[in-house]
């Protein structure tokens, strides 16, 4: 039949096309480059000042030092108050996971009188002002005669965790197929056993994810804290105060490297996600 | 009393079952007897009940009334993992965290074997299998998909095997293929196979005996040669294959043959075909047991005159004809193609007509058009 058409045959595009056609299907990066410019300004600032030679106040650029870095505990306090921020984080952490999990399984695997209710309720923390939920909670601890302080601090903020948690697992849980857990009893898996080897393993990310999501929550939380740690300083809390006589670079260094850690779980999450595929 | 369950051995016997939910019965006054070592399918549309009665053997539901019983062993209340049952699932549920060859050792390992290794590699070697060890199931094709929930099945050498429309899921050609392979298997490994589907010719390929199963009863169980030649019932008359349905009234009595006046002519049938409390019947006659024939030509047998050809498709092997009759039904008749192409034409004046001992007869006051206007292939049972 036909062999190849001659190329002056070719029928060429014009430019105008050519350049519209290029457009549309760029047009996604272009979109993208503004998006994470906007992002990632604030972070590349909070960076950039962490190697300020800043002195005193931070807000104007001095000249570039590494003196931050080599000593993030510097300024007075900033340390005592990150290592607050970190064990009241953990400790919240590791309570409303606990918490949410089970709560999550609860609501998501069995029915019972009350679960629309409880569903609808687990979202309420989620919707109610900060402020009111941090004014409401220091009251409610001093009727019973408790001080503010670091456990009154931890005890709120597993309050406002849960919530974040529930619907993080819950989540997961939908999408687990219930003839995977079956297959397993019918596979002489006892309803520990099937826990355990099935449902936990798949809903695990679920879980993990929940678990960071708690500690980032609990880690910057300034409001509830200011109304219900007393006299225990925690990183936001430090920042805050900080504010009126002029941030410390250290904050910007221990902020940076936060920034930098969270980065490092999520490719690490990445990583080990990509090669369980594999 | 675990004990005793995960060692029964025998036949499966189910007496009496009923399960309700709600107002509605799924499964209806049941009982059935499961031969050990037979390959047994429930076959129905979706609906009937056969799922939920699979999923009372395996342990997922509890009857509300009735008792099931492996050989001498009461299961009815014990759990899953108590019972020596094993189920192939509609859509496998192959543990997607763990690889294949821990998926087949899954159930090893709960009952404490300890020649896992050598378990797992005879019988991924049985499913012709044994490279794919290490993947993930999400890295398999749905047959291999399906090879391995059987092999994760076999291995624990259960009294019982469950298959829930184990072949849904698959194409037509590889259908065909693992339905030779599994009775290959089935035969193999010596275990008892119930099988529920709603593909009749599933169902007629695999089993040995087929329960047609409707509204949470059983209408008839049988070899599939039984079912089809002699169907009880219009529900299993026409959700197995085709039949032409054909009211008529019984008026005599020959010997062991009846006879039946059809809107004027008469023919006969054998006694022992008819499923009639009355004199009121349907004759049925699958539509391959009709032969053509022009009107002067002389034939033998049972005979309906007065037709009129409707309607003709070639389909290969064979052709189908529609053949509208005096009284204004329209009857179906495959004739094979043995003499090349197709005789009659639309529009000929023809007689029917067949050997007397491939006619039944139904009751009466049947609705002949149960279990005809079932679609298996919008059926889509949870």
């Amino acid at each position: 039949m036909s062999k190849k058409i001659a190329d002056a045959t070719i029928p060429t595009i014009p430019l105008a096309a050519r350049f519209q056609r290029w457009f549309g299907r760029n047009l996604i990066r272009v979109y993208m480059v503004f998006a994470f410019t906007y992002l990632f300004i604030p972070v590349a600032y909070t960076f950039a000042f962490s190697f300020n030679d800043s002195g005193k106040s931070n807000l104007i650029w001095k000249g570039f030092t590494l003196d931050n870095w080599k000593n993030p505990c510097g300024a007075p306090e900033v340390c005592n108050a990150l290592a607050n921020s970190i064990k009241i984080g953990l400790l919240a952490t590791i309570f409303s996971t606990i918490l949410g999990t089970m709560i999550a399984f609860a609501i998501g695997r069995h029915k019972f009188k009350g679960r629309s209710t409880s569903n609808l309720l687990i979202f309420l923390p989620m919707a109610t002002p900060e402020i009111v939920l941090g004014a409401s909670l220091l009251s409610l601890f001093l009727v019973f005669k408790i001080n503010p302080g670091f456990w009154p601090t931890v005890i709120a903020h597993v309050m406002f965790c849960i919530s974040f948690v529930v619907v993080t697992v819950k989540a997961r849980i939908a999408s687990l197929d219930p003839r995977l857990e079956q297959a397993a009893m019918d596979l002489y898996a006892n309803e520990f056993q099937t826990f355990r080897r099935v449902t936990l393993p798949l809903v695990a990310p679920g879980i993990a994810g929940a678990a960071l999501l708690a500690f980032s929550l609990s880690f910057d939380d300034f409001i509830i804290t200011n109304f219900n740690s007393g006299t225990v300083i925690t990183f936001p809390k430090f920042v805050y105060t900080a504010a009126a006589r002029g941030i410390p670079a250290q904050a910007n260094v221990i902020g940076s490297g936060m920034f930098f850690l969270a980065l490092a779980i999520v490719i690490a999450g990445q990583f080990v996600n990509r090669r369980k595929a594999r | 009393m675990s004990f005793d369950a995960s060692s029964a051995r025998g036949d499966l016997i189910l007496t009496r079952i009923t399960k309700e939910y709600g107002d509605f019965k799924a499964v209806d006054d049941l009982s059935l007897t499961i031969p050990k070592g037979s390959f047994f399918a429930l076959l129905g549309p979706s609906g009937c009940g056969k799922t939920t009665t699979l999923r009372m053997i395996a342990g997922l539901e509890e009857p509300t009334v009735g008792s099931i019983h492996l050989g001498q062993t009461d299961i009815t209340t014990t759990k899953p993992y108590q019972r020596p049952i094993n189920t192939v699932f509609q859509n496998y549920a192959l543990f997607p965290h763990l690889t294949i060859f821990e998926n087949i050792a899954f159930g090893l390992r709960r009952r404490g074997i300890k020649d896992v290794d050598a378990e797992v590699n005879k019988v991924l070697n049985l499913v012709e299998l044994p490279h794919l060890a290490g993947r993930k199931p999400t890295q398999l094709s749905g047959g291999q998909q399906q090879r391995i929930a059987l092999a994760r099945a076999i291995v624990n050498r259960p009294a019982l095997l469950l298959l829930d429309e184990p072949l849904g899921a698959l194409d037509l050609k590889l259908r065909r293929q693992m339905q030779i392979e599994l009775k290959w298997i089935q035969k193999e490994v010596g275990l008892t196979f119930v099988h529920v589907t709603h593909d009749q010719e599933e169902a007629m390929t695999m089993a040995d005996t087929i329960a047609v199963m409707n509204e949470g009863k059983i209408e008839q169980m049988g070899s599939p040669a039984d079912l089809y030649d002699d169907p009880e019932t219009a529900f299993v008359a026409n959700f197995l294959g085709q039949s032409n349905l054909i009211k008529g009234t019984i008026s005599g009595n020959d010997g062991d043959s009846l006879i039946a006046d059809v809107f004027g002519q008469k023919i006969s049938l054998p006694k022992n075909r008819s499923h009639a409390v009355d004199n009121s019947i349907y004759v049925g006659i699958r539509p391959e047991k009709f032969r053509i024939s022009l009107l002067n030509t002389p034939v033998n047998g049972n005979v309906l005159s007065g037709g009129r050809i409707e309607d003709v498709s070639y389909i290969g092997v064979s052709t189908q004809y529609q053949v509208e009759m005096p009284w204004g039904q329209e009857l179906i008749v495959f004739e094979q193609n043995d003499d090349g192409v197709a005789p009659f034409n639309k529009g000929d004046a023809v007689n029917i007509s067949w050997a007397p001992v491939f006619t039944f007869a139904l009751r009466g006051d049947e609705d002949v058009t149960a279990g005809s206007e079932v679609n298996p292939e919008d059926l889509d049972e949870e």
